[in-house]
C-alpha cells in the first residue's frame, strides 16, 4: 500500500516538474538581463534580475497598441458569443425539442472543426464586406471558435439550477422574463463569468486567424508572429513576449478551474 | 450533458409545437451558417477556380502539389501527429488516472497540469525556444554537466530530427492537458462499483484498469483522439517559432501562400487539403474504434 502511495507521489512530482519547469524557465529568461541571455557559458540563474528585457518588449513598436487590440477583440468576442450562443445554451438546458440531439452533435462538430483554416476564404470575403484588417473581423472568427464552448458551459450552468425556482417566481406573479432575470440569472452568474473568461483566453491566444485577417491592426499574437517571421525579432524580445502572453492564462485557468471538466468533457458515442 | 428529465419544461400541450427553443437556437445557427458553412464552401470554390476568370480549374491544386514544400508539408504534418498524439494520450491518461486516485494534493496537481490549456501554441513555442535555442537552457545544463564545451545547435535545418523532436516535445507539453481533461471527465462518469466488483472477484489493479476501466473509457479516448488529431492539423505557431519554414507544415504553407505569395486560391487549396485530411481521419477513428467494439 505504501509502495503504491510512493509510486503515485513520485509520478505526480515528476509530471508536475515537466509542466512547471518550462514555465519557470521562461519567467527567469524574461527577467534576465540581455547579456546573460546571449553569453557563453550560459548562466542558468542571472546575477541580478531586471525589468529591462520586459521593458524592451513593451517599448517595441506596436506592442502596446496590439495588446490593446487583443483586449478589445476579446471583449467583442465575449459580447458577440454571449448574445448569440447563450440563448442556445439556455434552450438546450430548459427545453426538450425535436432536433435537440442534432444540435448537440453540431456543437461537438464545431468544437472539433479545424476552423482557423477557414480564415483564408474568409479573408477574401472580408475584403468585400469591408471587415478585412478590422478588430470586428477578428472578433467574429473568434466568436465562431468560442460558440461551442459558451453553449456547453451555459447549458451545464442552467441544468444545475432548478427550473422549479423560476416556476415558483412565476406562480407568485412574476413574468417569465422577470423570473429569469431576478431568480435564475443571479445564480447563474459565476458559471457565466467562467464562460466569459474562457472566451477571453481563447481569443487572447488565437494566432492563425488573427495573423491572416489583419495587416495594420494586429492583435498581440499576430504582431509577435509577424515580427518573428518578417523582421526576425531578437531572442530577448521573443522570451519577454512569451512570458507576457502566458501571465493572463495562468491567472485565468486558476479562476475557472471548476469548469475545466465541463469545457472539454463531452464524448461522442 | 445529461439533463434530468424532470427539470425540463416539456410536455405541455402535446400537439402544439413550442417554438421558443427554436427561436433561442436560431442566432447560433444563422451565425455558424454565415461564418462556418459559407467559408467552407468558399474555400472549395476558391481552390477550384481561376482568380482572374473565375472559371473552374485544377491549376491551384497543381500549383500547390508542384511546390517543393508541399510533399514535405504533408509528410511532416502527418509525422508530427503520429509522434505527438499517442504520447499526449498516454501521458494524459496517466495524469487523469493519478488525479482520480484523489491523493492528497490532487486538486493542485490537476490545476498545475491543466495550466497549458490556457497557453497558446505561440507562447508554448517561445517557451521551448528558450530551452532549445543555441544559448538556451538545455545547452546551459549540458555545459554545467561538462557534456559540451561549445553550445550545440539543436534548431537547424541540418538536424531535422532534432527540430522535429523539439516540435513534438512542445506539442506534448502544451496539448496533453486537453486530452487529460477529456479523459478525466470520462473517468468520473464511470461508477466506482465496476472497479470494486472487479477487485472483489480478485482482479489486480492492472487487470481492472486493462479490462474494466479502459473499455468503459473508450468514448472519451475516441473524443480525445479526434479532437487532438484535428487540432494538430492546424499546427502553425509552434512550428514557426521553433523551426521557421525549415519544417514545413500544412497550415504554415497555407499562411505563406496567402501572405507571402498573395495567392488566396492556392492557400484555399491547402485549407481544403486540411479539411479533407481531418475529415477522413475522423472517419477512420470512428470506424476502427467502432469495429473494435463489435468484436469484443
Amino acid at each position: 500500500m505504501t509502495l503504491r502511495r510512493l509510486g503515485i507521489y513520485s509520478a505526480s512530482l515528476l509530471i508536475s516538474a515537466w509542466v512547471a519547469l518550462p514555465l519557470l524557465l521562461i519567467t527567469i529568461a524574461a527577467f534576465s538581463p540581455r547579456d546573460t541571455l546571449y553569453a557563453w557559458p550560459r548562466r542558468f540563474w542571472p546575477e541580478h534580475f531586471t525589468l529591462e528585457t520586459l521593458r524592451f518588449f513593451l517599448r517595441f513598436a506596436g506592442v502596446w497598441q496590439s495588446t490593446l487590440n487583443s483586449v478589445l477583440v476579446a471583449m467583442l468576442t465575449i459580447g458577440l458569443a454571449f448574445v448569440i450562443a447563450a440563448p442556445a445554451g439556455y434552450a438546450l438546458a430548459r427545453f426538450r425539442f425535436r432536433g435537440r440531439d442534432s444540435m448537440q452533435l453540431a456543437i461537438l462538430a464545431t468544437k472539433m472543426f479545424p476552423a482557423t483554416v477557414l480564415s483564408i476564404p474568409l479573408a477574401v470575403a472580408y475584403i468585400r464586406w469591408r471587415l478585412y484588417d478590422t478588430l470586428w473581423g477578428v472578433a467574429i472568427v473568434h466568436t465562431a471558435l468560442s460558440i461551442p464552448f459558451v453553449i456547453v458551459i451555459v447549458t451545464s450552468v442552467f441544468v444545475g439550477i432548478s427550473y422549479e425556482l423560476e416556476e415558483a417566481a412565476m406562480t407568485l406573479g412574476s413574468s417569465r422574463v422577470n423570473a429569469f432575470l431576478r431568480v435564475t440569472l443571479p445564480m447563474a452568474a459565476p458559471g457565466l463569468a467562467a464562460a466569459a473568461i474562457f472566451t477571453f483566453v481563447l481569443s487572447w491566444n488565437e494566432v492563425f486567424a488573427a495573423t491572416i485577417l489583419t495587416l495594420n491592426n494586429r492583435t498581440l499574437p499576430a504582431l509577435i508572429v509577424n515580427s518573428i517571421l518578417g523582421a526576425g525579432a531578437p531572442l530577448h524580445f521573443r522570451f519577454a513576449g512569451g512570458f507576457f502572453m502566458i501571465v493572463p492564462a495562468l491567472i485565468i485557468i486558476f479562476l475557472i478551474r471548476r469548469y475545466l471538466l465541463t469545457l472539454w468533457g463531452v464524448t461522442v458515442r | 450533458m445529461a439533463v434530468a428529465e424532470a427539470d425540463l419544461a416539456v410536455d405541455r400541450p402535446r400537439l402544439r409545437v413550442n417554438w421558443t427553443p427554436y427561436a433561442l437556437i436560431l442566432p447560433t445557427l444563422l451565425f455558424l451558417g454565415v461564418f462556418f458553412v459559407y467559408p467552407m464552401a468558399q474555400a472549395v470554390w476558391l481552390s477550384a477556380t481561376d482568380p482572374q476568370t473565375g472559371a473552374l480549374t485544377w491549376a491551384n491544386f497543381r500549383r500547390m502539389s508542384a511546390d517543393l514544400y508541399f510533399p514535405q508539408a504533408v509528410r511532416y504534418t502527418l509525422l508530427i501527429i503520429a509522434l505527438a498524439v499517442p504520447l499526449q494520450v498516454m501521458l494524459g491518461l496517466a495524469i487523469a488516472l493519478l488525479v482520480n486516485t484523489r491523493f492528497r494534493g490532487h486538486a493542485f496537481f490537476l490545476y498545475l497540469t491543466a495550466v497549458p490549456i490556457g497557453i497558446s501554441d505561440l507562447a508554448a513555442g517561445l517557451i521551448w525556444l528558450s530551452i532549445f535555442t543555441e544559448r538556451g537552457y538545455l545547452n546551459a545544463v549540458l555545459e554545467r554537466l561538462d557534456v559540451v564545451q561549445l553550445p550545440l545547435i539543436f534548431l537547424t535545418v541540418e538536424r531535422t530530427d532534432w527540430l522535429l523532436g523539439a516540435i513534438v516535445l512542445t506539442e506534448v507539453w502544451r496539448a496533453t492537458a486537453i486530452v487529460m481533461i477529456i479523459l478525466l471527465a470520462g473517468l468520473q462518469l464511470i461508477a466506482k462499483d465496476y472497479a470494486e466488483t472487479a477487485s472483489v472477484f480478485g482482479a489486480t489493479r492492472w487487470q481492472t484498469l486493462r479490462h474494466v476501466i479502459l473499455p468503459l473509457l473508450r468514448p472519451s479516448l475516441q473524443t480525445a483522439l479526434i479532437i487532438r488529431t484535428i487540432l494538430a492539423f492546424q499546427l502553425f505557431a509552434t512550428v514557426v517559432t521553433l523551426a521557421g519554414r525549415q519544417i514545413p507544415v500544412l497550415a504554415g504553407e497555407a499562411y505563406f501562400w496567402y501572405s507571402l505569395y498573395r495567392s488566396p486560391n492556392v492557400a484555399s487549396a491547402y485549407a481544403v487539403v486540411i479539411l479533407l485530411f481531418s475529415g477522413s481521419i475522423t472517419w477512420l477513428y470512428l470506424r476502427f474504434l467502432r469495429a473494435d467494439e463489435g468484436r469484443a
